[in-house]
């Protein structure tokens, strides 16, 4: 095994996906940071690199209107309480669905799991639009509920366009990437501890609270982050189920680029976005390799 | 312990209809005689004869079908390369290239991907939308395959080397059969998400370019028929087919490792 | 001109030599066993050979031809692994004929060639099994077979029985001395199992920390141990080591500690003074009631401290006067009892000069 050829075979290997993802990812990413410090064009877009006076048209004008337009910073503050808000809903409904499917006999898991992706597996758009018919006015959801709160005198309260329907979409599309890494930690608890810790007079919630949770950490932690940071960044969910109230980033950085065409501004506030995503991932790996060494078995 | 806390059922069994009722409801409406998604009227097949005669939608499943094979034909490709080199090589580069686009929210590569289309002067249209999916789904493609990997005797190469195999034979006669399973999941997945993409495709598709989901986000804003139901519907079919494929695929081929 | 020659051979990985100047040969037809304990450098040596790893210095000669630079791939050399590495995706005969298919070897010419392998490791009949259907001896004889098929100038075989069970061992352990006088190809063999080293080889180098220590015939090993170390590693040993007090026609006596004057037949230039030891095999000692009438050289006595009845034979453990321990074996067969002494009796141990091996360290 020549030393050279290996080097070459990993060249050969490694190359070409490099290649593409350089070109296609990254040369992208970094022309976004660029455009985050020039001047938007003057229908849209980027204005020209070098303008008639021959400057380079580098500046932080856009930044400075992210930071002093607190709005903006405001807005990603709602994106972050929604994410949360998804997050904690999709944890306590999967956790007993994990748990459920983790005490299964083993022929039936597969089957469980796989009925838990499946719905994952058809196109997102189809999963808001079918919230959009169950939430609709005339539905029997609607009808039921402000025919309820009408016979308090309560005027009818709209299901849709509204941040209810927004959470209630958010978790639903969400809930399989909680329930797939909490299954995967609870199947390795070692049913002895539970029944060690029953010996030793704990009781049911006890058990639950100082022994299962715990060593189930790792898995919320993993699911906590699949759900959070792709949640952060949604736009298509507020943009057809939400209402005016409902503007999250996403749907900020769509306006900036499609309507308003203020590239820079748009790129800052993607940048913004990006660096939140990579430091919770990053603090979501980091906190998955400390703790990942503790599983059940003792 | 036997006995299951009724807790556990009722929330369990709630989260499953939960995840299943929306769907359902699509499904059965759009066979209802009713514009209105609001209740059952009757029976009918009136939505999906509509659906057969939209040129609109059917230019539009054209374009996503067409996208989705050469995406993910591609990016199986480059992904299970990129699998195969992350796993018996030590990079510091490509690992970063290939997972960073799955951490991060999808509306990020989409508009970068756009600035980058217009810097360029290259006019947004399937082929912008195509290279934007091989290059999320290259990722998903090398997870898969690396998994595959990893799991797989490295001591098998060794013997095929020592049996006088070249390297590039080595990989073609004992590896890739064994990856193989790997390679076909990669493939079905990264089909399924191009068919299925929203967000990078809304925006590296430009003015005239439509594909599936666009279209439906199109209708869903516009005017809402359950036409959209019916083409979900058989989205939806064509969905269960893949994983049914996939599924009859694999055990066969899983057989072939773990075995030695 | 021996058939493998390593010359100085070394190969380090950070500070720490795997292999440490290691120089032997190997001659054509024989059974030569790499014999060590884990992490002595074995291994990674026949990787060496095997091209699956590049010494840092030394050369590696086939046939008077230096087989640096040439990939695993062109060597004509034949690994047999210790997990076996059969193709899980295809069956007996689709590995058997995998090195055939390489060498392009003519799709009709295949079939009898197969059939040849698999006839000398006695499978015939197993061709359309595929492993996971196989035990672990019949795996072990397909791996054999497949590196057999293309008849190689050398065959490696690292440690290939370590994951079989002891009697299923034994029984290839034969069948392998079998099957290299048939083939009458070289094996270069590796173990951690000196039974087995002993068994199997015509001869052994045996291996520590990156090092030869001795390379000789299994008997010459086991009977005239040149270190300390292979001494204890090559079967159970009393070791009695201490300063030479004297040195006069032909013995040397060496002082103890715990036991005393302890004499041994060696023609070793040794100076008075200079450290020794004395190899003494178990059984060679005599365990007796009382003295021995002969008055040989050594006798001392002690009391029994432990004793192992281990079925065939019972090894006693004698404390002398002095604190020391020696270890005796006897053979229960012709007793009809069980055992000769119990802990606690008094014996006298006693042995000729010439039962122990003289080892200048």
């Amino acid at each position: 095994m020549a030393k050279r050829s290996v080097r070459m075979a990993k060249w050969v290997v490694s190359g070409p996906p490099l290649v593409y993802l350089l070109v296609f990812f990254a040369i992208p990413a970094l022309i976004m940071v660029l455009a985050s410090f020039r001047s938007p064009g003057e229908f849209g877009g980027l204005a020209p690199l070098v303008d008639e006076a021959g400057k380079l048209d580098i500046n932080l004008d856009s930044y400075a209107r992210f930071v002093t337009e607190t709005v903006y910073l405001q807005v990603f503050i709602k994106s972050a309480w929604y994410a949360a808000l998804t997050t904690l809903i999709c944890l306590l409904l999967a956790y007993p669905l994990a748990t459920l499917i983790a005490k299964s006999p083993r022929k039936y898991r597969d089957l469980l799991l796989l009925l838990v992706i499946l719905p994952f597996w058809s196109n997102f758009l189809i999963r808001v639009y079918a919230w959009m018919i169950i939430l609709g006015p005339n539905a029997a959801l609607a009808r039921l509920v402000n025919g309820a709160l009408a016979w308090f005198g309560v005027e009818p309260v709209p299901l849709l366009f509204s941040a209810f329907a927004v959470l209630v979409c958010l978790v639903y599309v969400h809930l399989p990437f909680m329930v797939l890494p909490l299954y995967a930690n609870l199947e390795k608890h070692d049913q002895a501890l539970l029944d060690a810790a029953q010996d030793l007079g704990a009781n049911g919630w006890q058990r639950f609270w100082r022994i299962t949770f715990p060593l189930s950490l790792p898995g919320v932690y993993a699911g906590a982050a699949l759900v959070f940071i792709p949640a952060l960044g949604i736009f298509a969910i507020p943009d057809i189920l939400g209402g005016p109230n409902d503007t999250l980033i996403g749907n900020l950085i769509k306006q900036q680029f499609l309507e308003t065409r203020d590239w820079p501004f748009g790129s800052v506030l993607s940048i913004v976005l990006t660096v939140a995503a990579l430091a919770l991932a990053g603090i979501a790996a980091w906190v998955g390799r400390r703790g990942g060494g503790a599983t059940a078995r003792a | 312990m036997r006995r299951r806390s009724p807790w556990l059922w009722a929330t369990a069994l709630f989260a499953y209809a939960f995840l299943y009722v929306p769907l359902l409801i699509v499904v059965v409406y759009s066979f209802n005689d009713s514009r209105l998604n609001a209740e059952w009227v009757g029976f009918t097949l009136d939505w999906y004869r509509k659906l057969a005669a939209d040129d609109d939608m059917l230019a539009a499943a054209g374009n996503s079908l067409l996208i989705a094979v050469t995406a993910s034909a591609v990016s199986t490709v480059l992904g299970t390369m990129a699998g195969v080199a992350m796993h018996r090589y030590k990079l510091t580069v490509l690992p970063v290239l290939v997972l960073t686009p799955i951490a991060i929210p999808e509306i990020l590569m989409g508009v970068s991907l756009l600035i980058f289309f217009v810097l360029l002067n290259f006019t947004l249209g399937l082929v912008s939308v195509a290279l934007a999916h091989i290059a999320f789904c290259i990722g998903f493609v090398a997870i898969v395959v690396r998994a595959r990997l990893a799991g797989m005797d490295e001591t098998l190469t060794e013997a095929a080397r020592d049996c006088g195999a070249s390297p590039a034979n080595a990989f073609r006669y004992v590896t890739l059969p064994l990856i193989m399973p790997g390679v076909i999941a990669g493939a079905l997945m990264a089909f399924t998400l191009s068919i299925d993409d929203f967000v990078i495709t809304f925006f590296t598709a430009g003015a005239g370019t439509v594909t599936l989901p666009l279209q439906i986000y199109s209708m869903i804003k516009i005017a809402v028929t359950p036409e959209v139901n019916a083409v979900s519907t058989l989205l939806m079919l064509l969905t269960l087919l893949l994983i049914v494929v996939a599924a009859k695929l694999s055990p066969t081929l899983l057989r072939s490792d773990r075995e030695t | 001109m021996a058939l493998l020659d390593i010359e100085g051979v070394t190969r380090r990985f950070g500070s720490f030599a795997a292999v440490d100047d290691v120089t032997l040969a190997v001659q054509a037809g024989e059974f030569f066993t790499l014999l060590g304990p884990s992490g002595c450098g074995k291994t990674t040596l026949l990787r060496m050979i095997a091209g699956f790893d590049l010494p840092d210095g030394g050369r590696i000669l086939l046939n008077g031809e230096d087989l640096a630079g040439q990939p695993p791939e062109s060597r004509p050399v034949r690994t047999v692994f210790q997990n076996y590495a059969l193709f899980p995706h295809m069956t007996v005969e689709g590995n058997v004929a995998f090195p055939l298919q390489m060498a392009r070897v003519s799709a009709g010419e295949r079939p009898a060639r197969i059939a040849a392998a698999l006839e000398d490791v006695r499978l015939i009949g197993f061709e359309r099994r595929y492993p996971h259907e196989l035990s672990g001896g019949q795996k072990q004889r397909v791996a054999i077979a497949r590196a057999l098929v293309t008849h190689p100038t050398m065959l490696l075989l690292d440690e290939p029985l370590a994951a079989l069970d002891a009697k299923l061992r034994e029984e290839l352990q034969i069948e392998l001395i079998n099957l290299q006088k048939e083939v009458g190809i070289a094996f270069v063999y590796v173990t951690h199992d000196q039974t087995e080293a002993l068994a199997l080889s015509h001869r052994i180098a045996v291996m520590n920390q990156g090092r030869v220590e001795q390379l000789d015939e299994p008997s010459k090993i086991y009977g005239f141990p040149r270190t300390k170390f292979v001494a204890d590693f090559i079967g159970q040993c009393n070791l009695f080591s201490g300063p030479v007090t004297a040195n006069d026609a032909g013995s040397v006596t060496l002082d103890v500690a715990g036991i005393g004057p302890v004499r041994v037949a060696t023609a070793a230039p040794v100076a008075v003074g200079s450290p020794g030891t004395i190899a003494l095999r178990p059984e060679k000692i005599r365990i007796a009631a009382g003295a021995p009438l002969d008055s040989p050289d050594n006798h001392y006595r002690g009391t029994v401290a432990d004793l192992l009845y281990m079925g065939d034979v019972t090894v006693y453990r004698v404390q002398t006067s002095g604190g020391n321990r020696i270890e005796a074996l006897l053979a229960n067969s012709q007793s009809g009892r069980a055992k000769f002494f119990e802990v606690g009796d008094a014996v006298e141990m006693s042995w000729h000069v010439d039962a122990g091996h003289f080892i200048a360290e």
